[in-house]
Order: structure tokens, then sequence, then C-alpha cells
């Protein structure tokens, strides 16, 4: 009965019907499945390359691929997992769907660019995937000069190319949503009435915008190095390669925000949600986002602290970078305050929110002790930093990411997941995650090199444990795809509000109606205000 | 029309707003000033000015700069938040050029590598 009733009704899924009607859409609902559905296949690929890449570290020789295709493994992991999954992950899906929705919108503010976006994702996505199939990249994700533009033997240019088009599909989201957020509040949706993950999207947005421009012009001078001779960052031929390293960490650590941002937004929500009490210092949360976009800013110079950077310099950016700590250590503490005293359920998303939580705080105090001067010559590009980012965007964003699709799902689908799967997955993810990083930290302590896929015997163990735990952590990721494909068909209807929560998405039927709501909201009340919202009933004494 | 897409094309349109349109005499005026700094960096690049080269160039890049986004983008008719947005976009390249020349300009200050 209550499956015919879902039908029924007019939703986003069923306004239409065929290929067309999905790919031509100017909904930013369907706009945000597409993305997902993308996103999924590039964390897929992504990870399968990580795969590889665990499976010939499990002993000391090079046993399953040559030093070469070692190379092209680990930067089209990168590559594929920065520029095609982390970056677009949760703006572009989770973002997409419910910013409007949180503000009252029936839409974005330009649906079509919206559409356009998410065109040249793929467009960017398809170089990347033709350098792969056609021999594969080998500079690492990071482009460094003088190789990627004279000594590289690969497919640079299509591979750079690919991220100069999706470069733009990330400015364009973003200047999406700080249009929308500017002007299609509904009514009563004051800035401080706006719910914290509309807040940490509105700084990544900023990031977005102001960033990556200059990622694309310095992938368009690499291009312009490598092809035409024209001396930029070549010694050679006049030009400056820590040139190259100003221009690439100056969008690409801000990147590290554009990827976490969103995630914090997403615990904000989780975490008010399962501990039924709204975000303890909102305004400082709301504004620590912000110095967090800002200061990120200022921070690039501490990648460069043994590449040649002079020493003034670096002593600048170390302080600087230690300053981007306090914003983020704003979210954390004002996280586990609000959870003092609530009335805390762990349920799924809570308990990725929890991961989360932890994890970052681990990446985060790891950052600290990469940007000091002296412990950085000691442990740079060795495996505490592959550790330390993983914490960061493993730990924090994907655990983020999970953590939102299981809490929003069954809004985006109108159906629940089974719980105890899910529950199972998250405990999956948390243990196989810290399995397969924390040896890492030791191993870059104890002087293991990233990448390198030969190495002395006496790091073997760790190297066994970190692809034990890449297997576990595989598991943890397969699973969810199971049983989310598996609740479309058989999972319980889901009510409109199956948490409780506040926000303006929780107003609407699940999945909700082409234009979100029957009527444009007026807002009465501020961010996660539990006193309209009915409590569940206990027994007391 | 979406009933979606009426909300969104009204925010699209309240964007840009009603403002003036300079005449074509105003346009012309600033193609002449842009050619004439054109033809100034030309004549500016023959002559050995040391140390103020690239500063003189940059100055009159500039300058042009400027002239393109007051007149050819409207921004002397845009709202606050609209030259904000513009003034942050000039302030980010300042602290690109700022922190990256801060690095250049003290590199040799030690005699070692940093």
């Amino acid at each position: 009965m209550e499956t015919a009733a879902v039908l029924e009704r007019e939703t986003y899924l069923n306004a239409s019907y065929g290929l067309k009607s999905w790919l031509l859409t100017k909904d930013h609902k369907r706009i945000a499945v597409l993305y997902f559905i993308t996103v999924s296949i590039f964390f897929a690929i992504g990870g399968a390359f990580a795969g590889l890449i665990r499976l010939e570290l499990l002993t000391p020789q090079a046993d399953l691929v040559s030093a070469e295709t070692y190379n092209k493994l680990f930067t089209m992991h990168g590559v594929i997992m920065v520029f095609f999954f982390l970056i677009p992950s949760i703006p572009a899906t989770l973002g997409n769907f419910f910013l409007p929705m949180m503000i009252g919108a029936r839409d974005l503010a330009f649906p079509r660019i919206n559409l356009l976006s998410w065109y040249l994702l793929i467009g960017g996505g398809a170089f990347a995937i033709f350098a792969m199939v056609s021999g594969g990249v080998d500079t690492g994700w990071t482009f460094y000069t003088p190789f990627s533009t004279s000594y590289s033997n690969s497919y640079v240019i299509a591979t750079a190319l690919g991220i100069f088009i999706a470069g733009f599909s990330s400015i364009l989201t973003g200047l999406n949503f700080v249009v929308t957020v500017h002007r299609m509040r509904a009514p009563g949706m004051t800035w401080f009435r706006m719910p914290l993950f509309v807040w940490a999207h509105y700084a990544t947005s900023l990031i977005q915008i102001l960033g990556t421009p200059v990622i694309a012009v310095t992938l368009l001078l690499v291009l312009c190095e490598r092809s035409f001779h024209i001396g930029i960052f070549d010694p050679a031929l006049g030009g400056d390669p820590i040139l190259f390293e100003h221009l690439f960490w100056f969008y690409s650590h801000p990147a590290v925000y554009i990827m976490v941002l969103p995630g914090m937004g997403v615990i904000n929500e989780i975490v008010s949600t399962y501990s039924r009490k709204p975000i303890y210092g909102y305004v400082f949360v709301a504004f620590s986002s912000m110095a967090i976009a800002v200061v990120g800013f200022l921070v690039w110079g501490h990648h460069l602290f043994v590449s040649g950077q002079s020493l003034y310099a670096g002593l600048v950016f170390s302080f600087l970078s230690y300053f981007v700590a306090i914003p983020s250590a704003v979210k954390v503490f004002n996280w586990t305050a609000t959870l003092y005293k609530g009335s805390i359920s762990f349920d799924t998303p809570m308990l990725y929110a929890f991961g989360f939580i932890g994890l970052f705080t681990i990446g985060g105090l790891t950052g600290l002790f990469v940007a000091s001067l002296g412990m950085d010559v000691h442990v740079h590009d060795t495996y505490f930093v592959i550790a330390h980012f993983h914490y960061v965007m493993v730990g924090g964003t994907i655990m983020a990411y999970l953590g939102g699709v299981h809490y929003w799902w069954p809004k985006m689908t109108g159906r629940m997941y089974p719980e105890d799967f899910a529950k199972l997955s998250a405990l999956l993810v948390f243990v196989g995650f810290n399995l397969t990083f924390f040896p890492q930290f030791i191993l870059g302590y104890l002087g293991m090199p990233r990448r390198y896929h030969v190495y002395p015997p006496e790091f073997q163990v760790l190297h066994v444990l970190s692809t034990a735990g890449a297997t576990v952590l595989a598991l943890g990721y397969i699973l969810p795809a199971i049983y989310f494909l598996w609740s479309l068909r058989y999972g319980k209807v889901a009510g409109s509000n199956p948490w409780r929560a506040t926000g303006l998405e929780w107003d609407t039927p699940s999945p909700p109606p082409t234009h979100n709501f029957d009527r444009i909201p007026v807002v009465t009340h501020g961010a996660y205000d539990y006193s309209h919202i009915p409590g569940e009933e206990i027994e007391v004494g | 029309m979406d009933q979606h897409l009426e909300q969104s094309a009204h925010a699209g349109h309240a964007a840009h707003g009603e403002h003036p349109i300079d005449s074509v005499r105003t346009y012309a005026l600033v193609l002449v000033v842009l050619l004439c700094l054109t033809i100034a960096t030309a004549l500016v690049a023959t002559i050995d000015l040391g140390f103020f080269n690239i500063v003189v160039a940059l100055g009159i890049a500039v300058t042009k700069m400027m002239f393109v986004i007051w007149f050819f983008m409207h921004v002397r008719y845009s709202t606050t938040l609209t030259r904000l947005v513009m003034v942050s976009g000039v302030l980010w390249l300042i602290i690109l050029l700022t922190l990256a020349f801060a690095d250049f300009a003290t590199r040799g200050w030690l005699n070692v590598l940093g």
C-alpha cells in the first residue's frame, strides 16, 4: 500500500522518463544524481588503482608491475581521486541536491549552467580516461616541473587538459552556489538562520571561484612549455621550477579545503540531528568556515620547505600553517560541545560522523607536524605525508560523504537502507581505514619514501598490514554500493522526516517533488531548532 | 516555463538590474586609450629601464585592465557586491604575488639552499 502511494505522487524521479529527460534535465536534484553516478564510477576507478598499488607493495620486490607502470598507477590514482572524485564529491552531489532545498529555493540560480558543469566534468573525465587507456601519465598528480614539461614521455597534455576542463565545472558550481545563497533564500531565511551545511558550501564556493583559475593557468603554462618550449619553469629555458610549485600549491592546498569543508558541513547536520541539539557556537562555526577559506590561501608554501624555497618564506608559511589549525579546531571543539548532554543515538550517519571527527583530528594534528620546518625535513615525501593527507581526505571527506549519503538517502530515494548492514559498513570502513593508513605513519617516520615500488625488507610487515587494511576498507565501500542498490527496490518506504531532523529539506516529501516545495516556505526560526519537532517518547523513572 | 525555472530566471534578471548604457563615443574613447597604451607598451619595451622594465610594463597592463573592467564590463554601474567580487579577485592575485615574491626576494639572503 505504502509503495503504491509513493509511486502515485509526482516526484523528481517519476516526473518524466527516458534517457533524454535525464541528460537534458535542469532539475538540480536530477543533476545531483547524475553527479552521484559519475563520481561513484570515478571512485571505483581510482580505488582500483589504489588496490593495484597496495598489491604491489605486499612484497619488497617488484612482483606485479614495472617501475614505470607503478609511477602511472599512483599518478592516475591521485588524479582521478583528487580532481574527479574528492573535489566534486560532496558539493556536486549532496550540495547540488540539498543546498537549494535547505534555503527554501526551487532550484539553483542558474539551472542550465548547473547542467553544463556536469558535462564539463564528463568532458574533463573523458580526456583523463583517454590518457589512461592510451598509456597513462607518470608525473604524479602534482605534475612537478621540469619532469612534466621536459622529460615525461607519458600523456601529460591529455591529462592536464582533462583537469583544466573539469576545473571549469568546479568554478561554475561554486558560482552557482554563491549566487543562489545570495539571491534565492526563502523569506525569513536570514544568513544566520542558514544551516551550517550551506555556510560550509558558501565558503567552499569562494575557494573554487578564487583558486581554480590559478591551477587552470598553471596547467596551460605547463602545456606551453611542453609543447612550444616557452621558458617558464625550465631553468634551461630561463624559467624557475619552484614557480610551478608556488602556482600549483596556491590552488592545490586550498583544494584540500574544497574537499573537507563540505564534509564539515555534513557533519554539522548529522551531529545536530543525532544529538538533538543545536550546534554549539553556531556563529563561530559559520565564521570558522569562512576563516578556513581565507587563511587556507596563505599556507601553500609549507609544501615547498625542502624544494629550494627561501628559509625566510618558509618561516612565514610555517607560522601561517599553524594559524589555519585554529578555525579547524573551533569546529572539532564545537561538535564535541554539541554532543555534551545531547540525546545521542548511534545510527549509521552518526557512526560516520564520529569516525570523521576522530580521523580528521588525527589528520589535522599530523598536519602540524609537517607544517613544522624541522620535522618536515625528516618526513617530507615519506609515507608519513601519505598517511597524513589520507587521514584528512579519506578519513575526513569520504567518511563525511558516506555519512551524508546515508543521512539523506531516504530523502533522495524515498527508501530506507538496511540499518544493520549500514552499521557494519561504517565499522568496516573505520577499522579498514585505520589498518591501512596508521602503519603508514610509522613507515614514513622510519624513512620509507613515497612513490617507490621496491623497499627494504624490514618495512614489509607494516606494508602487509596496510594492504590487509585496504582489503577491509574495500569491503566497507562495496557493501553500501550493494545495499543502496537493493534498497531502491526493496527498501522500506521512507517518510518525509525519518530522523526527526530540522531543516527545510525534511519539510517536503521523500523523494521531493520537482519544484521541491508546494509553496515557498516562510522561515520563522533559526537552524537546528528542535522545539517544533516532535520528540521520541521515553519512559522516565 | 517550468515553475522552478521562473524563480531562477527572476533571480537572474534581478541580478543584472537596469543600468544606463554608455554612449558609442565613450566606448570609442576607451578603445583609443587602450590602443595608445598598447603602443606605449611596445615603445617602452625598446628602452632599457633596468629594474623598472617590469614595473612600467605591468603598470600599463593594470591600467588597461582597469579600463576594460570599469567601462566594458560595466563595473561602474554594478552593485557593491559585484565590485567586492572584482576586488576579491585582485586581492587574491596580490596574495599570490606577495607570498611567492617573498620567496624569490629572500632566496639569496642565506648562502644555503632553503
